[in-house]
């Protein structure tokens, strides 16, 4: 796995985030402020115009350089948490030979740095969410003998299926929050974003 | 949706050109990094006040900057936070060696992004750096479980004070202490009578019927806390006071800064209407309303509705507020 692979994963992330940008939009009219899709949009159209023009010598330094431009091109909540995932992911590859288990370890480094930031719990009906249970998958997966790839698809399936139970919850973090039970019913954006984050690697990484 | 745009991507950049172009004497730009500056800024040995926070909200905060109030102010898309970015640029920009004062808007996005810039800013530049975040909203109530009370109008008033104190030549530190107590003696609630529209979202946020109304919004479009049967304003105006007055609580004998503002869509006869109503509760609770504010100073693109703030005022206070402020959206004494 080298700079090709992740550039073609960040590639492919910035195309599905594209097609679903209205759809994340909805999400974020119910129980936000409506601009979670072209925010997400916005974002990594601009780390796709940093991949156009630069030529990066090995994959931490182009997911690094990915993470600063979405904490500076994307603003709101997702800017600093997606930025803050992808620079401490990218940090924690820097040097490391690439395997099930070091790719485990820089996701789990690039959550780490969601928790940090944004401080979710588990129930809170954020990305968290999803991104908890995918670590768990993953995990898992990989003590089983699991590749990258097989890896990374358990990690997907888990984290739609916490994306599909924050359905229920009343939110507690974010702007959803502000709406106490009425939160409740509505999928959280953060976490169907997420799910497309992971879906993206299952298609591209491994 | 019908709006007086070109493309929705251009919203926020072309709206800061007119911003410079009709008040060239107040304020100048960074178009790059969508920053309005005051014209004088940096002002020696003055502390700067620097804001910020999603576009939508005109004229806060591009349109409180200037004498006696803000230093710069960032402007994010259309209801989204600015990015570290800005406030790094804006915060190296004004300091004038005295430090300076973040006005931040109790919102998950905004208090990240300008905790990353104080962060950045002290590390790079060593500049002396405090914020203040304000969180007024009386309609979240449960904040143990909650990200908090929202910022919301205290924040117009809060910009106006500060920024009178900090024209006098006041340290930061002490800056700080008054944006922390002008938050702390502040409370407001707010209603909608229809939704708005997010331009690059295209359609409105939520739905209205004919014959309801949310009570507890924000000013991002959100959905309030509750949807009520639509009510004469008398009504209305009671349902925005009493949860207020009851919080910090005000009491017979207080004297306050009393402001009634406009959520962008709602013409000023409701709104002096609505201050008619807002004053006679505050006359028979016996609060005394030392100065006003009515118009539409923090909005919400063209949603329809009002807020309600009230904050708890000293002579101290009251000398800062009349004090004289020249800036494209607040205008007096200058």
């Amino acid at each position: 796995m080298g700079v090709d692979t992740f550039e073609s994963w960040l590639r492919d992330l910035a195309s599905t985030l594209h097609d679903n940008a209205a759809y994340l939009t909805e999400l974020d009219s119910a129980i936000g402020d409506a601009d979670h899709g072209s925010n997400m949009d916005r974002g990594f159209q601009a780390v796709v115009a940093v991949l156009d023009e630069t030529t990066f010598a090995a994959p931490d330094e182009m997911l690094k350089k990915a993470g600063m431009t979405l904490v500076s091109k994307v603003g709101g909540a997702s800017g600093p948490l997606y930025g803050t995932f992808f620079l401490r992911f990218g940090t924690a590859l820097t040097g490391a030979e690439i395997t099930p288990a070091s790719l485990g370890e820089a996701l789990k480094a690039g959550v780490g740095g969601i928790l940090q930031r944004g401080k979710p719990e588990l129930g809170d009906k954020t990305m968290y969410d999803a991104w908890a249970p995918a670590l768990a998958a993953y995990d898992e997966a990989v003590a089983g003998g699991s590749d990258v790839h097989g890896a990374l698809v358990a990690a997907a399936e888990a984290a739609a299926k916490g994306r599909d139970a924050t359905v229920p919850l009343v939110a507690r973090k974010g702007r959803a929050s502000y709406l106490g039970e009425r939160s409740a019913g509505h999928q959280d954006p953060g976490a169907t974003s997420t799910t497309l984050v992971l879906e993206s690697a299952a298609r591209t990484l491994g | 949706m019908k709006k007086l745009i070109n493309d929705p991507a251009d919203v926020v950049s072309e709206a800061l050109r007119g911003l410079v172009a009709a008040h060239p004497e107040q304020v100048r730009v960074d178009l790059e990094n969508r920053i309005v500056y005051r014209k004088d800024a940096p002002r020696a040995g003055k502390v700067g006040l620097i804001s910020g926070g999603g576009s939508g909200h005109e004229p806060m905060h591009g349109g409180f900057v200037g004498l006696g109030m803000l230093d710069a102010a960032c402007a994010g898309e259309v209801f989204t936070s600015p990015v570290p970015d800005q406030m790094m640029a804006a915060t190296k920009e004004v300091d004038a060696g005295a430090g300076v004062l973040h006005i931040v808007k109790n919102y998950t996005g905004d208090v990240m992004n300008f905790e990353m810039a104080a962060e950045m800013a002290a590390a790079e530049a060593g500049t002396e750096v405090q914020s203040v975040v304000t969180n007024d909203d009386v309609a979240v109530q449960d904040s143990l479980y909650t990200a908090g009370r929202r910022g919301v109008g205290v924040t117009v008033l809060l910009e106006k004070l500060v920024g009178a104190a900090a024209e006098e030549g006041r340290p930061l530190q002490e800056i700080a202490d008054l944006a922390r107590r002008v938050n702390d003696n502040g409370r407001s609630m707010g209603m909608a009578l229809t939704s708005c529209t997010v331009p690059a979202a295209g359609k409105p946020t939520f739905e209205l019927a004919e014959n309801e109304m949310e009570v507890g919004i924000g000013i991002h479009g959100e959905p309030g806390r509750q949807r009520l049967p639509m009510a004469p304003a008398k009504e209305i105006a009671a349902l925005l006071v009493d949860p207020v007055v009851s919080d910090l609580p005000y009491r017979q004998g207080d004297s306050v800064i009393a402001f009634v503002n406009g959520m962008g869509g709602t013409p000023l006869i409701e709104l002096y209407l609505m201050y008619n109503e807002v004053r006679q509760l505050l006359d028979s609770a016996g609060i005394t309303v030392a100065r006003s504010l009515v118009g539409n100073y923090i909005t919400s693109l063209e949603m329809a509705g009002c807020s309600v703030t009230l904050l708890k005022v000293d002579d101290d206070l009251v000398r800062l507020w009349d004090a004289p402020v020249n800036t494209p959206g607040l205008r007096w004494g200058a």
